[in-house]
């Protein structure tokens, strides 16, 4: 069931669940930032309206800059404004933002120490028809790789809002990643965001004491699939736990290691190359801290292309199934 | 605009008189002898741009500035970025000399927990306005320091953005997208400096990736394009105080440098791009031009 502190929405398993752009969080997130400190300023790189930057345009014209195509500059620009003390939102991409622009990232922003977030659509296969040049698939590792930098991976539109919203407020570098499409709405108003801090999200109704089956661990919209994967285990009599690991870096190890106490091995789930992923990052941290079996669900050092996002994360290998028989590989690793 | 001319002192906070011009001299002389001083203790580093941008660096700090070496911080400074990095033995001299911190300090360049990283880094130096190294970005940095200046005070601040970058740099695709950017933003009070002095690491610029009609090109992104000598105090004076004064479109100064300047023997030779007197020969030649 779902953890009943978290205030989720208890729709979720629902056919009919409440979609909602992941973007749209974001704008909305910015608008509050803008309103709240008037140093928050936002640039974007051709891609005003896909982003959702257009409402914080309209409200602060001055504080809005258009870069055009150039994500290089985009970065470097807002570097700038941050050293003045501004906080720079900046969004495209996350292909162009941070792919085409790590090195100015990691100088301009990370070895310069300023606080510029750096806002990614369209990560994941999910991206569908634009295919596999537009599918960002391994800007994860290209930022929790980076010294100071913060790596946001936030479930649900409103996540992302709360996401955007909290990162404002702090002065370290940020990247926050988010899809294309619209995905179901997981989380709820009241539902805690705190940067860095994990959540069990999920947990079957058997479950009295602290130890389980098997323990998931998702980012992104993936939660999704994972909580329904989750259901139809305990349905079949597993003892599950789901953490929605919104926060990549800095990674709330606490959380990670009592759940592989718990649970004896983890399923790590995402939309994203396994390679230096969210699952590589808990992964450094159980191989240090509490070695557990770990399967691994993300994509195997693969390009995308096009198709519907169902498609897509069926033929590679991150669907609900394919979680399924993750969690029984891991389950059949332990000791 | 670029018919405007020449602009007299007027307009600029300080008279450059003869006898400051005399006192310039005597301090880039100073710079150029700490600058051969600290390479050849760190055994590595950039000479020949170091060399060849101490008179712009010592026009800058001991005339032009408004800054505080002893607030550095100081709101209402002017900014200088340097956006070409490797050539910060002439920015820590300078600064050194005009008393951000000791001159003794400069022996400690390239050194393990020295202040004088090898490249810049405000982590360890937080007077420097940016961190650099990687080519290309500075100008991007301080389009968004005037950009955030704009924001704030309207177009009547009255600091000045001033970005110093190399010829070789403008290899760089994200130098271009900054030219573009500041063109269309009009930011009136940046004063690029383009250190002309033809070389980079591999040879001549005109042979590596031919630059020219360098000016033409600025100034068919909507920039004010002024050229000058180096090395010459006075038309330096002249064109910064014509930079501010334009006030439809930023500025470029291209600054025809000697790369290695003070030191004959290496003087022009792309092959002091990137290294320092390490022969006791080379240390001999050095020293004895900078005494």
């Amino acid at each position: 069931m779902l953890n009943p502190s978290l205030n989720l929405n208890s729709h979720l398993f629902n056919r009919d669940v409440e979609l909602a752009s992941m973007r749209a969080g974001f704008g909305e997130g910015l608008v509050n930032a803008g309103k709240a400190d008037k140093d928050v300023v936002a640039l974007c790189a051709d891609l005003t309206e896909s982003l959702q930057m257009e409402a914080f345009k309209q409200k602060f014209p001055n504080r809005f800059i258009e870069i055009g195509v150039a994500e290089q500059n985009l970065v470097t620009v807002a570097s700038g404004l941050a050293m003045a003390g501004k906080i720079p939102f900046i969004g495209s991409y996350a292909i162009f933002s941070p792919g085409r622009n790590w090195e100015q990232i990691r100088t301009t922003v990370c070895y310069n120490d300023v606080p510029v977030k750096i806002i990614g659509s369209h990560a994941g296969v999910t991206v569908g028809a634009d295919g596999g040049s537009h599918q960002a698939l391994e800007d994860i590792a290209l930022m929790r790789v980076l010294p100071r930098m913060v790596v946001i991976c936030p479930c649900d539109a409103i996540e992302a809002r709360k996401a955007t919203e909290a990162s404002a407020k702090t002065d370290q570098p940020t990247y926050m990643r988010l899809g294309r499409d619209k995905t179901p709405i997981m989380t709820g108003e009241k539902t805690p965001f705190d940067i860095g801090k994990a959540h069990i999200v999920y947990q079957s109704e058997r479950l009295t004491g602290s130890s389980c089956d098997i323990g998931i661990i998702a980012t992104g919209p993936i939660l999704y699939r994972a909580l329904r994967v989750a259901k139809k285990l305990s349905e079949e009599g597993k003892a599950v736990r789901v953490m929605n690991l919104s926060t990549i870096k800095p990674l709330d190890e606490k959380a990670i290691i009592k759940l592989a106490r718990d649970a004896g091995a983890i399923v790590t789930v995402e939309d994203h190359q396994i390679a230096g992923g969210m699952g590589s990052a808990v992964a450094e941290c159980l191989a240090e801290h509490f070695p557990v079996p770990i399967e691994f669900v993300g994509i195997k050092d693969r390009f995308g292309q096009s198709g519907t996002p169902q498609e897509l994360v069926k033929h590679y290998g991150i669907d609900e199934m394919h979680i399924y028989d993750a969690v029984h590989r891991a389950m059949l690793r332990k000791k | 605009m670029r018919s405007r001319g020449s602009i007299d002192c007027r307009l600029h906070k300080m008279l450059l008189t003869q006898d400051k011009i005399k006192l310039l001299e005597k301090k880039a002389a100073a710079i150029r002898r700490s600058i051969v001083e600290m390479l050849i203790e760190a055994r590595s580093g950039h000479l020949a741009g170091a060399m060849g941008m101490a008179d712009i660096f010592t026009y800058l700090y001991f005339h032009a500035l408004k800054h505080d070496p002893k607030n550095p911080k100081w709101k209402y400074r002017d900014r200088l970025v340097l956006s070409n990095g490797h050539i910060c033995p002439a920015l820590y001299a300078t600064m050194a000399h005009a008393g951000y911190f000791p001159v003794r300090e400069l022996e400690t360049l390239r050194k393990f927990g020295s202040r004088l990283q090898g490249h810049p880094h405000r982590d360890f130096l937080p007077s420097l306005e940016t961190s650099s190294g990687p080519l290309g970005s500075g100008l991007s940095q301080t389009i968004g320091m005037a950009l955030s200046d704009r924001i704030d005070s309207g177009k009547s601040s009255g600091r000045q953005y001033y970005c110093m970058m190399s010829d070789g740099e403008l290899d760089e695709g994200n130098s271009w997208e900054a030219i573009m950017l500041a063109g269309k933003e009009k930011i009136q009070n940046l004063t690029v400096i383009v250190d002309r002095n033809n070389i980079q690491i591999d040879g001549f610029t005109e042979d590596i990736m031919p630059l020219n009609p360098l000016a033409d090109k600025w100034r068919s992104f909507n920039w004010h394009v002024q050229e000058v000598n180096g090395h010459d105090f006075s038309e330096i004076d002249r064109a910064v105080g014509e930079a501010h004064a334009v006030y439809d479109r930023p500025s470029v100064i291209i600054a025809h440098t000697i790369p290695s300047k003070g030191i004959p023997e290496f003087e022009r030779k792309f092959e002091w791009h990137g290294k320092a007197p390490t022969t006791a020969e080379e240390i001999k030649v050095a020293l004895r031009a900078v005494k």
